[in-house]
């Protein structure tokens, strides 16, 4: 699958961008525009997911601090990516074992001073999914919502986008204007969607549709191409989600068997074939 | 009401206040005198006047770098509240150091307070100018259109260089400037620094490409117009269509129909 291409050495907001060791995890930023669709719920869940697979897989808090992946995988742990980034602790103390087999990165909420981003912490940024990559052969970025810098960098150092939505009409303006940022920004040549709490079977194809109609008429990148937007699945909205946040469980391990639960484990089979064999 | 010493009385006599008496009285306007009514009103208003001073590049009288430190970050601020789109500008006057290696040091000086007189009559009250250093300039707009910033900048790089700078009364000079300029980002928490670096990216690409003329970094859109919104839940969408009104009959508009939103 290809990534997008190789940019020149920064992007128009100046942010680096690595050039590419030769065996290492995919790297892929779960992102979204609005707040609240259920990023890191996915994060988390398709990272235990591609863990049953055989895989091995880290996610990251790429939201520095502000997402909630520490309280939807129940981890409070003592060192955190702040202590690395201060110089108080060696980046191998901040990994965790997450419940599902796979390992997580915490940001810590010391770094929520950090929603300015100075070059320093870009650095040091890249420089830990630098060093994790070789290591997993998937990387799960956690972003923040909106289109700050933090999330634009977070997700300039991925290969893949995947961006979820929910149906509803605020999300998918939001999971818009993310798109084209990123098209018009990164040079991104296609992107993959995730809808989450689908009302309906055909909901996230029927959206996918929609978005890719308009992105058509308004969005080319530089090389006069449209975005070509992948629909990865739909997540139907399930009672079980909830229940299994409210219990700061993974979703696949409280109910393995529900829909929702079901169609993570799809989703994962679909990232599973876009990696090397 | 600041710190310990606001109950401690202070006497005058007791501070060494001749030098920034006269800074203050010299930098003001013929004819200034500084209040002395009171010790506290003559004491806020010398306080006042160096601060003043401070934000002030003596040869030009322009805001200088840092003033306009604050007023860009100010400006950030603004910026991901608002979201109304902010243009900084960075002007370089084209090959300086031959003016003052020519003409010497005083018409470089001349040259500088021209230029910062005509970038005065370019720019709105609400814009922020400034020397940046040498002879480099900074001007930040807020409330700056997208489609207008090239036409503000293209209008600054024509009144320099049509106006005729008198350094001695036997000596004209025309100069020109090159101008790279970026946009504070709408949506886009961003920091001074990265965006002073795009602008300043920008007027290197002006330098390396001739001089005396403007580079704009283009702004990724991340605005949604009223077309696309309505393209994406308008009658014409296949997914979201107001016009359904019985879910049963609508295998893609019902339950999750936008009817009203989507104006």
């Amino acid at each position: 699958m290809p990534s997008h291409p190789a940019l020149s050495s920064t992007t128009p907001l100046g942010e680096a961008v690595r050039t590419r060791p030769q065996r290492r995890a995919r790297i892929i930023a779960v992102t979204s525009g609005k707040g609240g669709v259920g990023k890191t719920f996915v994060s988390a869940n398709l990272a235990a997911a591609l863990t049953r697979h055989g895989l091995k897989v880290l996610v990251l808090d790429a939201d520095l601090g502000l997402a909630n992946l520490d309280v939807v995988l129940n981890l409070y742990p003592k060192i955190t990516l702040h202590d690395v980034f201060t110089g108080k602790a060696e980046l191998e103390d901040a990994l965790l074992a997450g419940p599902g087999g796979f390992s997580v990165l915490l940001a810590g909420s010391g770094m929520v001073e950090y929603s300015h981003l100075t070059p320093e912490i870009r650095a040091k940024f890249l420089q830990v999914v630098e060093t994790m990559a070789p290591r997993f052969d998937v990387v799960l970025l956690d972003t923040g919502a909106g289109i700050s810098d933090v999330v634009l960098f977070s997700v300039s150092m991925a290969d893949e986008v995947l961006i979820v939505a929910t149906p509803e009409p605020t999300s998918l303006t939001d999971a818009y204007a993310a798109i084209k940022v990123l098209a018009t920004q990164q040079k991104r040549q296609h992107m993959r969607l995730v809808i989450n709490q689908a009302v309906r079977p055909g909901d996230g194809r029927a959206i996918t549709g929609q978005l890719q109609q308009v992105l058509n008429r308004f969005v080319t990148t530089e090389d006069g191409q449209p975005v070509r937007l992948l629909h990865m699945g739909d997540i139907p909205a399930d009672p079980a989600v909830r229940d299994s946040v409210m219990r700061r469980q993974l979703l696949l391990q409280a109910t393995p068997g529900c829909a929702a639960a079901l169609s993570v484990a799809q989703l994962a089979n679909k990232i599973k074939s876009m990696l090397p064999p | 009401m600041t710190g310990s010493a606001t109950y401690q009385s202070v006497f005058l006599r007791d501070l060494r206040l001749s030098t920034a008496h006269s800074l203050v009285t010299q930098s003001g306007a013929p004819g200034f005198v500084l209040p002395n009514e009171t010790p506290t009103r003559y004491l806020q208003a010398l306080i006042d006047g160096l601060c003043e001073l401070s934000l002030r590049d003596p040869l030009t009288g322009l805001a200088n770098r840092r003033h306009f430190r604050t007023m860009l970050e100010r400006e950030v601020d603004r910026m991901a509240r608002s979201g109304e789109a902010a243009l900084l500008l960075m002007l370089d006057i084209d090959h300086f150091k031959k003016i003052n290696d020519t003409h010497g040091h005083i018409a470089g000086d001349i040259v500088l307070q021209s230029v910062a007189r005509t970038l005065l009559g370019c720019v709105r009250p609400m814009d922020t100018l400034a020397r940046y250093g040498g002879e480099e300039f900074a001007i930040v707009l807020p409330s700056c259109q997208a489609t207008y910033g090239r036409a503000i900048a293209e209008r600054i790089r024509e009144a320099i260089e049509s106006t005729m700078i008198r350094v001695s009364p036997a000596l004209a000079l025309n100069v020109s400037v090159s101008i790279g300029g970026a946009y504070a980002l709408q949506w886009i928490r961003s920091t001074t620094q990265l965006w002073i670096e795009r602008a300043d990216n920008q007027l290197y690409q002006a330098k390396s490409a001739g001089r005396n003329r403007i580079c704009i970094e283009e702004q990724p859109d991340s605005t949604v117009s009223a077309e696309e919104k309505s393209m994406l839940f308008g009658p014409l969408s296949t997914y979201f269509s107001p016009t359904d009104a019985d879910p049963s009959t609508a295998p893609l508009g019902g339950p999750l129909d936008p009817a009203g939103t989507s104006q």
